[in-house]
């Protein structure tokens, strides 16, 4: 039997993943991609919390943030795109000129 | 007395205002004689209306003054302070001695200073210092009268430093600015006490306030001692006459001005004019005498060792303010403005003398290399002896009058004022008397070895020839030296000076509880005269001695009284005392407040300190802020995994 925990716990482990993703990895386009990992393990819980409650806003919610999530990754992917141009590198670690 | 109304007296000291104004901002691009006919004219154009405006005055006998209100000046709750001028006897006196005296310089100097690459300047400073003068004489409240007190100092600063290329003559103008600011100090202090006791400051109003009873004895002997600390400043007297003799460093005719016409007049003038308060104050009266009989010894002799031919006038002028203020300060204030007057004239005609021989030698002042310039300068010799004579006070000349008046005056009030008032008159008129034969003395060795016996010149030297716009002020200032003391030749029996001032004057000397009562016997007046002839003789002789006679004499003098003669040649060493107890203990305290205070403390703790503290916790700061996107994304999960925490466990929200 499955059971909401079983889909909240790995929601909880695509979350992790996605920060752990975002705060190791050196390649931006990664980051992004661990950015889009967190809105799904959100998704994820979202559609989980809907169903088994029965309350449809959870699905309404969860299409929005796919459109959200879309609209930015177009901006990062342009963003990074960007920045390639300019400075020949995606590492984020080369990219820290503004710093105090 | 009455007063009139008139409007042109405003018009005396701006006319002279609007030539230093004229010169002083477009000066530099006009020709030399434009600069000098604005220069001159200015002044000759108040010297003339002065006349104008006197002579109702002088119709009316002194009881006529002359008003004009200008416009209210200061007006706040209680105070209400006006422009105004008022012309009565006293102010005639002074602004006709001024503009005429004044007028004069002004036209040698544009025989002295013609070569001068600042002539528009120079010319511009003048007509300041007599608009300054005029104003200060003028004034009809002592606020007005401190605008033109202050003015003249600014003008002496101006004008001492007027070579301000040289950083000697510069800071001799320093010296001259901020020792009459001690005096200035004083001078407020003694205002605001006053307004304090009558809440007014017009000289009328003073006046009432002193009837009514206002200012009692006590408050008028604080504000007259505080007073007399400013007069001491600008009238050079003991202890801070020190910037007179280093004045000598502006331009010869600067220092004619200073002397003669204005800035050492204004404190006897001010004591003059302040009359009725400082005979309610016989204490204060009694400081006055006393210090100035001590100024006129204690210069005098000084002046007898000067090498320095503008030097030993300097002293000289310092001494003759002296009797001055024995003057003033013994009640006869009318003798204090006579001599006042009659000194103006000689001591201006004796300066541009110096001038004269200075500029004919290009620019030699050492006395002890001149000699024999009686042939070569005759008119400035002349004019010079003249001069000479009045100062020492030989009869019938100018300066016998005025300074006799001075020293019978203290004489006779010493045996009817009080004791110790009386032992003060009886001090101050025996210092004078040994002053008058030292003035003598010192006078006749200048005149003695700059115009008679051998030449000691520089080979080198050239004498110029004398020009006439330099000769011809000597010969009217020689001439009123002259016969300027007979106005009040008392011994002759004419009084007209002291009768045309007693309306100003005079009810001060009646209201004097201690000085009333001059004593009016006749012979004692003779003998009187016959005593200070008798000094002047005896000055004279030694001088004709020692400089004609026997020249090896002053050397030997010398070196026989070596202790005295080196303590009077060092100026009793008097700015060195002053440089070691005051200028010193000061200047090492404003160095303790400029590396302690200032530095450490101020600018260390209270300045620098806090933005040293902000620069610290910024530098923490500053190292969150590294740049690097995940160090920030690494906070930003902390803190919302700190918030989570919070309101999960501890707030229990969730």
């Amino acid at each position: 039997m499955i059971t909401i925990e079983h889909y909240l716990i790995l929601s909880f482990i695509m979350f992790a993943l996605g920060v752990a993703g975002v705060l190791t990895r050196r390649n931006a386009l990664i980051l992004l991609m661990s950015v889009e990992l967190m809105l799904n393990a959100a998704n994820l819980a979202l559609l989980a919390f809907a169903r088994f409650t029965g309350d449809q806003t959870g699905h309404i919610l969860a299409l929005f943030v796919m459109t959200v999530a879309a609209a930015e990754a177009a901006v990062g992917l342009a963003l990074v795109l960007a920045l390639f141009r300019k400075r020949g590198t995606v590492n984020v670690d080369e990219i820290n000129s503004l710093k105090g | 007395m009455s007063d009139q109304t008139t409007n042109i007296l405003l018009w005396i000291p701006l006319v002279p205002l609007i030539g230093a104004f004229i010169n002083g901002l477009w000066g530099r691009h006009f020709p030399k004689p434009l600069v000098s006919l604005i220069g001159c004219a200015t002044v000759g154009v108040s010297f003339v209306l002065s006349l104008i405006a006197s002579a109702s005055v002088l119709a009316g006998h002194g009881e006529i003054r002359m008003v004009q209100d200008v416009y209210s000046w200061i007006a706040i709750a209680g105070l209400s302070i006006s422009v105004s001028f008022v012309m009565d006897a006293l102010s005639v006196i002074m602004s006709l001695v001024v503009s005429g005296v004044s007028f004069v310089i002004h036209i040698y100097s544009i025989g002295y200073m013609h070569d001068d690459d600042s002539y528009a300047r120079y010319f511009s400073y003048l007509n300041l210092f007599v608009f300054s003068m005029l104003i200060l004489v003028m004034a009809d409240s002592i606020p007005l009268l401190f605008v033109g007190w202050e003015g003249v100092g600014l003008c002496s600063y101006l004008l001492i430093g007027f070579w301000f290329e040289d950083p000697e003559k510069a800071s001799a103008g320093k010296k001259a600015f901020i020792v009459n600011r001690i005096g200035d100090f004083g001078f407020l202090l003694g205002m605001f006490i006053l307004f304090g006791a009558a809440e007014t400051l017009s000289f009328d109003g003073l006046a009432e306030a002193v009837t009514a009873g206002t200012i009692t004895p006590y408050i008028a002997t604080a504000a007259c001692l505080l007073l007399f600390v400013g007069a001491t400043g600008k009238s050079a007297q003991i202890p801070l006459y020190v910037w007179l003799p280093d004045a000598m460093a502006g331009p010869t005719p600067v220092s004619a001005l200073i002397h003669a016409a204005t800035m050492v007049t204004a404190g006897v003038y001010m004591i003059a004019r302040l009359g009725f308060l400082y005979s309610i104050a016989p204490t204060a009266s009694a400081v006055v005498a006393l210090v100035g009989g001590a100024t006129a010894l204690f210069a005098a002799t000084i002046g007898i060792t000067q090498r320095d031919i503008k030097k030993v006038l300097a002293y000289s002028t310092v001494s003759q303010l002296g009797y001055m203020m024995i003057g003033v300060g013994v009640g006869a204030y009318f003798a204090g403005v006579f001599h006042l007057m009659t000194h103006a004239f000689f001591k201006a005609c004796l300066f541009l003398g110096s001038g004269a021989v200075i500029h004919a030698l290009s620019g030699e002042q050492d006395i002890m290399r001149m000699g024999g310039l009686r042939k070569k300068l005759p008119w400035t010799y002349w004019t010079f002896l003249v001069s000479t004579i009045a100062i020492a006070g030989f009869p019938p000349f100018s300066g016998f009058f005025s300074k006799d008046e001075i020293l019978w005056k203290a004489m006779s009030t010493a045996s009817n004022a009080g004791w110790a008032t009386g032992w003060v008159h009886m001090a101050a008129y025996l210092m004078g008397l040994i002053g008058a034969a030292i003035t003598s003395f010192y006078m006749f060795r200048l005149v003695f070895l700059t115009f008679h016996g051998k030449s000691r010149l520089d080979p080198h030297v050239h004498v110029h020839h004398e020009m006439p716009v330099m000769s011809w002020p000597l010969a009217v200032l020689a001439f009123l030296a002259f016969i300027g003391g007979w106005v009040n030749a008392s011994l002759a029996g004419i009084h007209g000076f002291k009768h045309f001032l007693d309306p100003v004057t005079g009810h001060a000397q009646e209201a004097a509880v201690t000085l009333k009562h001059f004593a009016h016997s006749h012979s004692a007046e003779w003998a009187a005269a016959a005593a200070s002839v008798i000094a002047g003789l005896i000055g004279l002789f030694l001088a004709w001695q020692m400089y004609i006679k026997n020249p090896d004499m002053p050397g030997n003098v010398a070196k026989s009284l070596r202790g005295v003669y080196r303590m009077l040649f060092n100026k009793y060493w008097v700015d060195e005392i002053y440089e070691t107890l005051v200028i010193n203990p000061i200047h090492r305290f404003s160095i303790f407040m400029w590396k302690i205070i200032d530095v450490i403390i101020i600018d260390g703790i209270g300045v620098n300190g806090p933005a040293r503290f902000m620069k610290r916790l910024g530098g923490i700061g500053r190292a969150l802020q590294s740049g690097n996107v995940q160090t920030y994304a690494f906070w930003l999960f902390t803190g919302a995994a700190g918030i989570l925490i919070y309101l999960i466990y501890v707030a229990e929200i969730l």
